[in-house]
């Protein structure tokens, strides 16, 4: 049993493949295909996984959330909870939330389910975020690769409105607070707002009961048919032109990609990747609880909670709500522009804006059009990567701010205190970081030039060095000849 | 007597597969030169994939964590039936699938790493492509030489287009008042109107204390109406600071307010108590969603947070029984702002 007869072992033929291949090729005429998928390349470098742990959290999110398709109840039609939980027993509350404490409680596997989709959208969004930092600051949305970085900016507007949607259909008291905002910054839209809303919920907060079937159908069926025909999409256009490419060796230049192939290596790599993710949400599933909504008790429109907290990905628009100075814009008797405009939908608009307009602006910026194949490191864009890092760092405190009553609690500093800071903080701080940040890049690079230049001087002495032995070698080794 | 013959069969069927692949294997092992598959006319062409030598530890590792995930997975049927509902461990329901599923990641993990062959390839990057280019253009525009009035066509068809997409719209002004906001502006609230608690019982002037706060409702009315819901505290009538035109709007220092935010639409449900007289003298209402705070003895003016509107105040009357009424409407819309009238036009 020699390393060449294994290997041989399989190129055999007759080991029941040969016949399935030949079937789909003569139906399909899909050997070409197949042969050309098998050995499409991919980069080796840790950091083009987190795209695929973004997919496979969202493949995660299909399975589980089908499940739970089975036994939601889209319904807000009262009625008094009976079931097993004793402290909300007699409690009026609406078929959505009693539908979901019943599949956390009274099914075998049921809290179990929600807990892994509920993680599974949390990681869905960090491994998006942190996907596009990692495109951001390597150039990977330059030239060909635009409107592969438009759909996933795209994608990410999606997922958080996809995920909002999933913890609002819930109907708990965290949830119900949740959309009585969405409806304070939507009827906060100049002009279309009024109108809007009452069109989306029917009448006046909290809505028809038809509001929550147009929630739940958006969240089961529209938002994931839209991210799933913009995930197709989106890895079309990669397999197209495919991925970037750091420069790690010679052989990688802009025109010429060296990788692993699809099959064998990368397919196990893949696959063991999205059964990891796979099993580490069901294991935070089941070890790690997630919004406990049988805690929070049902929803009315008369009830609030203090400290209420959204999923992480909402953070930043509830920090720029409260972080908005008291003011409306209004005209006599009208109020032109209402409060939560600006940290509610002006914000995020601006934000996702940026994001998705990144290429052209940095082209204008630059005047750079060319095709570029290899991914910089952030240090040889000293721009972007200060203003990226600035960027980021803006939202990031906004963010941060979404929680300064638990920071309150937490560390003792009045929220009053915390927004003061903040609200100079989030203008200053990224301004010092984008010159700073600016200043690193480029000391880096000139430590980096000094060094190429170091290397090729001892290159150049090395071959100095060198040069004279093949002589004395070649003398050595004439006897022998 | 019928499903036997059927496992029997399968079992020989089975069973034959098994054998002529024991006895495939030795006869492949001693390296056959693989050249058939392409051309092989005896000269022996490069594999596609390079040979690589066998590695029986990462082959046992796999075989180990396979079983693992079998057992875990197994062991996941076993605690479902096995326990009761109510007693249900989700914690083990969890390590059971999320440790299958973590092995079978670890397996292929080594696989990727230890059992594949791995390849370096390179492949040229792919190019755009001006030909093509060139003649997707050519097509259309040869394809059009039998039209003599182009833009009037195209114009004709983009109308064509706007119109029937306009048609198809329109169904979604079904959707909900569009046109008509008025609800919007319609509380249940009027003149007369008795105040109710969560259970539908009138409120009494003379229970209504001082230092906490009760919810009220229109009677007659849900509760789940944005309009419905007032926040009534009573204060010390000496502090009030009305506006001129709500004289007698709080009875016995008795005031209410929409419990409804007019920032973002979520409960007033917070009432603070003064920890730092100097800076707040007095009560104050508070929304949890952004901390928008307003001053009761004011009116129900903005004293902090980003709301942008005074909170509408109920004006209050009591009855002959002693029960709390409605003097009127609000003093302005209730819920969220929107671009529409700001207060109530009187």
């Amino acid at each position: 049993m020699g390393g060449a007869g294994a290997a041989d072992v399989s190129r055999q033929r007759h080991d029941g493949l040969e016949d399935p291949v030949r079937f789909i090729d003569e139906r399909a005429s899909a050997a070409p295909l197949m042969r050309k998928a098998m050995r499409y390349l991919f980069p080796d470098h840790w950091s083009f996984l987190l795209g695929e742990i973004a997919l496979y959290a969202f493949i995660v999110l299909v399975v589980t959330g089908v499940y739970l398709a089975l036994f939601y109840v889209p319904s807000t039609a009262q009625s008094v909870y009976n079931g097993t939980y004793a402290p909300l027993r007699g409690t009026m509350m609406s078929d959505a939330y009693k539908s979901v404490l019943q599949l956390s409680l009274e099914h075998k596997a049921g809290l179990l389910l929600r807990q892994t989709h509920h993680w599974a959208a949390d990681l869905f969004l960090v491994a998006i975020v942190m996907h596009l930092m990692r495109v951001f600051f390597t150039g990977a949305f330059r030239r060909p690769r635009e409107l592969t970085w438009i759909i996933g900016v795209t994608m990410l507007g999606a997922a958080l409105l996809e995920g909002f949607l999933g913890y609002s259909l819930v109907d708990d008291l965290l949830s119900g607070m949740g959309i009585a905002i969405a409806y304070g910054v939507g009827l906060s839209l100049p002009i279309i707002g009024g109108p809007l809303m009452l069109a989306i919920f029917g009448a006046p907060f909290p809505g028809k009961p038809e509001f929550f079937g147009r929630m739940y159908i958006a969240h089961v069926f529209l938002l994931p048919a839209v991210l799933a025909a913009l995930i197709g999409a989106h890895l079309a256009l990669i397999a197209a032109r495919h991925h970037t490419q750091f420069r790690e060796s010679k052989r990688t230049t802009n025109t010429r990609m060296v990788g692993a192939p699809l099959f064998p290596a990368q397919v196990p790599r893949s696959m063991g990747l999205m059964f990891l993710v796979a099993g580490i949400l069901f294991l935070f599933g089941g070890l790690v609880q997630i919004n406990p909504i049988w805690q929070w008790g049902p929803f009315h429109p008369y009830l609030g909670e203090n400290g209420a907290q959204p999923d992480w990905y909402l953070g930043w628009l509830i920090g720029a709500l409260r972080l908005t100075p008291s003011f409306d814009v209004t005209v006599g008797h009208y109020t032109l522009i209402p409060n939560p405009f600006w940290g509610g939908a002006l914000f995020p608009l601006i934000v996702l804006g940026v994001l998705a307009g990144w290429p052209f602006i940095e082209r204008r910026f630059s005047g750079d059009r060319a095709v570029h194949n290899i991914a910089e490191r952030p240090r040889d864009a000293p721009n972007r990567t200060a203003f990226g890092v600035a960027f980021l760092t803006w939202v990031f405190l906004i963010f941060a701010f979404g929680a300064a009553d638990r920071i309150f609690v937490l560390a003792g500093l009045s929220y009053d205190t915390q927004l003061y800071i903040f609200r100079i903080g989030i203008w200053v701080v990224p301004l010092a970081l984008f010159v700073l940040v600016r200043r690193v890049c480029r000391q880096l690079q000139a430590a980096d030039a000094v060094q190429a230049i170091q290397e090729q001087a001892e290159e150049e002495a090395e071959q100095e060095t060198q040069r004279p032995q093949p002589v004395l070698r070649s003398t050595r080794s004439e006897p022998t000849a | 007597m019928r499903p036997w013959h059927w496992v029997l069969g399968l079992l020989a069927l089975v069973a034959r597969r098994l054998r002529r692949r024991g006895g495939e294997t030795p006869g492949t092992a001693p390296g056959v030169p693989a050249g058939s598959e392409r051309g092989g006319d005896g000269d022996t062409p490069e594999p596609i994939v390079p040979a690589g030598s066998p590695e029986r530890g990462a082959e046992n590792v796999v075989l180990g964590l396979l079983g693992l995930a079998c057992v875990f997975a197994i062991g996941f049927v076993v605690v479902y039936a096995a326990f009761d509902v109510a007693a249900l461990p989700n914690e083990l329901l969890g390590i059971c699938l999320g440790g299958s599923l973590v092995c079978i990641g670890a397996a292929l993990a080594v696989v990727a790493k230890r059992l594949v062959v791995t390849e370096e390839l390179e492949e040229e990057y792919p190019q755009a492509n001006p030909e093509q280019q060139r003649e997707v253009l050519e097509i259309v525009h040869e394809s059009g030489s039998r039209i003599t009035r182009k833009r009037l066509l195209v114009g004709a068809g983009l109308a064509t287009g706007g119109a029937l997409s306009a048609a198809a719209l329109t169904p979604t002004l079904s959707l909900g008042p569009i046109w008509d906001t008025g609800p919007l502006d319609q509380t249940p609230w009027g003149r007369g109107v008795r105040v109710v608690d969560e259970s539908g019982r009138p409120m009494a002037a003379a229970d209504i204390r001082q230092r906490t706060f009760y919810t009220g409702f229109p009677e007659g009315a849900s509760t789940e109406l944005i309009g419905a819901p007032v926040v009534i505290i009573r204060v010390d009538p000496a502090k009030l600071e009305l506006p001129a035109n709500r004289h007698g709007w709080a009875p016995g220092g008795i005031l209410a307010f929409s419990k409804i935010c007019t920032h973002a639409g979520c409960a007033v449900a917070l009432y603070r108590k003064p920890l730092f007289p100097v800076l707040e003298p007095n009560n104050a209402l508070v929304c949890p969603c952004h901390y928008s705070t307003f001053d009761p003895y004011t009116g129900g003016t903005v004293i902090y947070g980003p709301a942008g509107r005074p909170l509408p105040q109920l004006p209050l009357m009591v009855d002959d029984a002693g029960a709390l009424r409605a003097a009127g409407n609000f003093s302005g819309r209730v819920g969220p702002a929107w671009w529409a009238a700001r207060e109530r036009p009187t």
